[in-house]
């Protein structure tokens, strides 16, 4: 599997794009979509939330297990992926296509996001 | 948890080249699922599934007194039962707590094979060795003699029919016989937890391979998919079976789990926990103790183990096991649940997800039956 270069990731196993007009996309990386198993249900913040970086803002259900989703950055939700709410599968299949979950007008990032390569290496390590 | 390695099969390597996500399972390292376990879980219940469940414990009882100690030490009539046929069954303490449940071959008129959970091997092997004291019988710890494979699905005759010249047609459900599939001795046995007809086949661990890579390949073109243990807990569950440490406990009896009809109190003779049983079963006949229903969501959040069921906003049972069901689409869960709220269709019934009470329906189990 190979983490996209253009993003950044967290520790918990999210990535962010780079902002279009101050609004990043977040999603799961592969290696956690992997690691959960079929995704069966995702909640999501609702669009007008604010989120903030490193606290839970939804779930993610898979066979085995309930996981928290953690937000990478600061900021409020503009748009959630309502495709992937209706067909939770979209996580494993394209976790960082059309398995994106919602869309964040940036107000702030924390210090520590992760290179593509820094991920490699915390995912490795 | 042990700090112990964890063991691995004769399968292990194989596994891995198939590129296995491995978990801890019991002290061994087992495959959880080699894909989505969605698909194993269809392959199983439409084609066929190869299952690795070599974690399972074997202990052989032979000897002229093999069926009177059978009947002594578990709880069911194993004396009974005929050569070549297997009766599932149960190892109760004294107080009737249930120690494991059991599947027992008879393989001869003096031997036995006694199958235990990984969980619980050592702990029913050790009560068998303290139970046949006094009978002429050798209990004797198999679990390194036999690697476990399993096919399960409605492809898995016609997958064994190609392998074997064994009577497949005239082994019944719970039966099992010594035979040779693709050149290797096996016990060849009709039996599984998926709710699907299909066989396990206990063989040397050093024949494990081999017989492997021959049912991957005569199963290829019927669409036999190696699958984890992920989709054998969505597969039983899915048929409304017990699961030691989720609906089977030593502070259940086998009544408390709606399985007495298990406990034999015709047979002859003693048997360990005799006494506490039959109170067991008068108290599930007078005054029912909760009962153990199927839960199906309206919504799609997932009840697991230890959730709370609840009617009216009080606390009226517990969820033993839920996941998602790949067959019917919905999040299930088996409950036990206070009788006054456990007949199906009872109203107002709903599970504790984590702070929500979401709505579900009580439905008589299983919540699959294949088709015959």
């Amino acid at each position: 599997m190979s983490n996209p270069q253009q993003l950044r990731y967290s520790k918990e196993h999210e990535w962010l794009s780079a902002a279009v007009d101050g609004v990043s996309t977040v999603g799961i990386t592969e290696h956690a979509a992997n690691a959960l198993g079929d995704v069966v249900f995702v909640q999501l913040p609702e669009v007008g939330d604010t989120v903030t970086a490193g606290e839970t803002c939804g779930e993610l259900e898979s066979t085995k297990s309930v996981s928290d989703l953690y937000c990478p950055v600061t900021g409020e939700v503009t748009e959630i992926n309502q495709d992937v709410v209706d067909d939770p599968a979209l996580v494993n299949s394209a976790p960082f296509e059309g398995g994106w979950l919602f869309k964040v007008r940036v107000a702030e990032e924390p210090a520590d996001l992760l290179s593509a390569d820094e991920y490699d290496a915390h995912i490795a390590g | 948890m042990s700090s112990s390695p964890l063991r691995r099969t004769a399968l292990d390597a194989l596994h891995r080249s198939l590129g296995a996500t491995m978990t801890d399972f019991a002290g061994w390292d087992m495959p959880l699922r080699y894909g989505s376990e969605r698909d194993e879980h269809v392959a199983v219940r439409t084609k066929a599934g190869l299952f690795d469940l070599s974690h399972m414990g074997e202990i052989t009882v032979t000897g002229p007194q093999a069926g009177r100690l059978l009947d002594y030490a578990l709880v069911g009539d194993l004396s009974s039962v005929g050569i070549g046929r297997a009766r599932y069954t149960m190892i109760c303490r004294e107080d009737g707590g249930i120690l494991d449940d059991l599947i027992v071959y008879r393989l001869r008129e003096q031997e036995y094979m006694v199958v235990a959970n990984a969980s619980n091997a050592q702990v029913v092997l050790d009560a068998l060795v303290e139970r046949s004291a006094g009978f002429d019988a050798e209990v004797r710890d198999d679990r390194d003699a036999y690697a476990l494979l399993a096919i399960q699905g409605p492809e898995s005759s016609g997958i064994l029919t190609s392998l074997t010249d064994a009577d497949l047609d005239g082994l019944k459900y719970y039966a099992g016989l010594p035979g040779t599939v693709a050149g290797v001795p096996a016990l060849i046995a009709r039996t599984g937890y998926t709710g699907e007809d299909g066989f396990e086949l206990f063989v040397a661990p050093s024949d494990a391979e081999k017989l492997w890579q021959a049912l991957t390949e005569a199963g290829a073109s019927a669409g036999l998919v190696p699958c984890g243990l992920s989709c054998r807990d969505t597969l039983r569950l899915e048929a409304g079976m017990p699961l030691y440490g989720h609906e089977l406990t030593t502070s259940l009896t086998p009544f408390d789990a709606g399985l007495g009809r298990v406990v034999k109190f015709a047979k002859e003779g003693d048997f360990v926990g005799r006494e506490a049983l039959r109170e067991a079963a008068s108290r599930a006949e007078q005054n029912p103790p909760r009962v153990l229903v199927g839960l199906v969501a309206q919504g799609r959040r997932v009840p697991r183990a230890g959730y709370a069921v609840v009617a009216g906003g009080e606390a009226v049972g517990e969820v033993t096991s839920g996941a998602p069901s790949p067959t019917l689409g919905k999040p299930i869960a088996m409950a036990y649940v206070d009788a006054a709220h456990a007949a199906p269709g009872t109203p107002g019934v709903g599970v504790d997800i984590r702070g929500n009470d979401e709505p579900y329906e009580v439905v008589a189990l299983p919540f699959y039956r294949r088709q015959k």
